[in-house]
């Protein structure tokens, strides 16, 4: 990483470019959702930068910004410089159902990533000649990275298989899968959970049981009373 | 039926064979395709026209599952990202957590974790060479090179625990110190792994059908590969000589006198030679760091609250019984912020993304798999070779099913 990258960039772009921070020596800046591209294609293009070498593009999911007004998420990429060793990071807030511009033009490697972040988050990218799911399948429900999709929630049936009774046979029985997580988001967005530890915040009341899978049971019902009205 | 030669030039239009393209399915259970990948084939005659490569089928949610426990619990899921060196996953996300608390890790800790690794890099490029020779029908090296990796999952055995799947890197150091006579056990073993790298070279490098299936075939240009994202043995056989390990170096890199070895064509020989040499390369690395390693000294850091006090002061103090307490169920509290830590992996920069909020447990984090970006490229390796092309092509990508789809 290197401070020399980050004053080029500020020269080269001035205001374009909105926050720079240096956390444990990895140099990071934001940038305004239009000047997406174009910080990228100055990364790439300059002499003084030459950032040709592509390493990651990825986001992360910040709920409860939302709420407070913001966008919900950052998608970064970090490019590093083959001649001159150093790397940089570039961020963008974006909100939930904005488009992102591709960086498929300017580094080839962006396309997977790419289609990766539209997979796990959402977000899809405006000008993106391929954008399909990649790690998972077309007829998966939600974006699992998002914090407000529940890590044991279950999928329902891809139609394909000509099963009578599903509703015996799902794909991952209700009780498996990972029954558990410290923080239980759904609680926290919806402003009732200030517990970290789900045992505490069970003995206690707080909270719901995090190893029962209602949304699993609320499913099972939902789809029994529709067999039962058919 | 008439002899070829005699078939009037008029009707030669006739006899010719409808050429339209032809579209196949090679994958997901494939045995060439190790790792399950699905790969959808466009065919004019045996040349590939087009293909799209699509992973996935693997895919077990391992960032989501890390955002439910603390941070010392995604050591067990990185053991199984490249599960053929999982001992360079452990180090990289130790690293990682390390950079997010500014702590650094004991000397000793240090060439342990230089040593381990490297053992785990040769098992790595070893089972890589080792399967693309069996792939083309050369059995025999492949069972030479896995006999080498059993020696060394004998000593990492006998370190950790775990032929495979260690779970042995720890935030702040190793789970546990080296064991007696453990220097004495890598230096018995050098020797003979040099000797066999030797024996499957001579097996191989003056192997007709070898030479032929891999020179030339599955080239990737310099600027593609860096355009592209691909970093290892896969950039490097395109003659770009980046090693995280001698660019950036971490834990105690610089201190050792290696090479990166370099390729020029970008082709599947190329790769074989890399990784080949680069098998060497690690040798000459774990020479050095047993030389220098001390014999005394801790090999974790010395701060309970990161590193899990040890079990005998556990039962028997209540202080330790309380760091232990707080370490286990609230976790190591980690301060809020980003860092992004890369080392270099089998296949080449493994990364860790990690986001912290500052409780004990991880908001996000992301692997950079090396394979991802190695296999996006693999398209362009593919692309207008012969069908036959792909197993060696693929082979020497050496995609980790775990790895790429996480």
């Amino acid at each position: 990483m290197s401070a020399k990258a980050v004053k080029k960039l500020q020269s080269v772009l001035g205001d374009a470019i909105l926050e720079t921070t240096n956390f444990r020596g990895d140099e990071e800046v934001r940038v305004a959702l239009k000047d997406w591209v174009r910080i990228a294609e100055v990364l790439r293009d300059d002499p003084d930068l030459a950032m040709d070498h592509f390493t990651d593009l990825t986001a992360v999911d910040w709920p409860e910004r939302e709420m407070e007004g913001q966008p919900r998420f950052d998608v970064l990429f970090a490019v590093r410089s083959l001649s001159k060793r150093h790397r940089i990071r570039v961020k963008v807030y974006v909100k939930d159902g904005e488009e992102v511009p591709t960086l498929c033009g300017v580094w080839a490697g962006a396309n997977w990533a790419e289609r990766e972040v539209f997979d796990m988050f959402g977000i899809r990218f405006a000008g993106h000649r391929d954008l399909r799911r990649i790690l998972l399948y077309e007829e998966f429900e939600g974006y699992p990275l998002r914090k407000d999709y529940p890590i044991d929630r279950v999928q329902p049936l891809v139609e394909y298989r000509d099963v009578d009774d599903t509703l015996k046979l799902p794909p991952f029985g209700i009780e498996e899968g990972q029954p558990f997580a410290r923080v239980d988001w759904e609680e926290r967005l919806a402003g009732r959970d200030e517990q970290v530890s789900p045992s505490i915040g069970l003995q206690q009341g707080q909270r719901r049981a995090l190893s029962d899978s209602e949304i699993a049971e609320t499913q099972f019902t939902k789809k029994a009373e529709e067999t039962a009205a058919e | 039926m008439e002899p070829a030669d005699e078939i009037l030039e008029e009707e030669d239009a006739a006899l010719e064979i409808p050429a339209d393209p032809m579209r196949l399915n090679m994958g997901p259970s494939h045995p060439a395709m190790h790792g399950t990948i699905r790969m959808v084939l466009d065919l004019d005659g045996e040349t590939v026209m087009n293909v799209d490569v699509q992973p996935g089928y693997l895919h077990r949610g391992f960032e989501k599952s890390c955002e439910r426990g603390t941070w010392s619990q995604v050591f067990p899921y990185v053991d199984r990202l490249n599960y053929v060196s999982p001992m360079l996953n452990n180090v990289g996300f130790a690293l990682a957590v390390e950079k997010l608390l500014d702590v650094k890790v004991p000397d000793r800790g240090q060439y342990y974790r230089v040593i381990l690794g490297e053992l785990a890099r040769i098992c790595d490029h070893f089972t890589c060479n080792g399967a693309s020779a069996m792939e083309l029908g050369a059995f025999t090296p492949f069972l030479w090179l896995l006999k080498v990796r059993d020696w060394i999952w004998d000593i990492l055995e006998k370190e950790t625990g775990a032929r495979m799947t260690h779970s042995f890197g720890r935030i702040g150091g190793m789970a546990a110190p080296p064991t007696e006579g453990f220097k004495d056990d890598v230096r018995a073993i050098m020797p003979e792994v040099r000797k066999v790298v030797g024996e499957a070279e001579a097996l191989l490098l003056k192997n007709r059908i070898f030479l032929d299936r891999m020179e030339g075939v599955g080239k990737l240009s310099k600027e593609r590969a860096l355009a592209l994202g691909v970093t290892g043995p896969v950039l490097r056989s395109t003659g770009v000589a980046y090693d995280v390990r001698k660019d950036h170096p971490y834990l105690v890199y610089d201190r050792f006198d290696f090479d990166v070895p370099v390729g020029t064509d970008g082709d599947n020989w190329d790769r074989f030679m890399v990784r080949t040499e680069e098998i060497r390369q690690s040798l000459r690395i774990i020479e050095q760091a047993l030389e220098q390693m001390p014999d005394e000294g801790p090999v974790s850091i010395d701060d309970p609250r990161i590193m899990l006090p040890e079990k005998r002061e556990v039962y028997s103090t209540i202080e330790a019984t309380i760091a232990h307490f707080k370490l286990v169920m609230e976790g190591l509290k980690a301060p809020k912020g980003a860092v992004y830590s890369f080392t270099e992996g089998g296949n080449g920069e493994l990364g860790f993304y990690i986001v912290s909020d500052g409780s004990g447990t991880p908001y996000r984090v992301r692997v950079r798999p090396p394979c991802w970006f190695n296999l996006q490229a693999a398209r362009e390796m593919i692309m207008g070779d012969m069908i036959a092309d792909i197993i060696p092509t693929f082979g020497s990508v050496n995609m980790i099913g775990g790895e790429c789809d996480r």
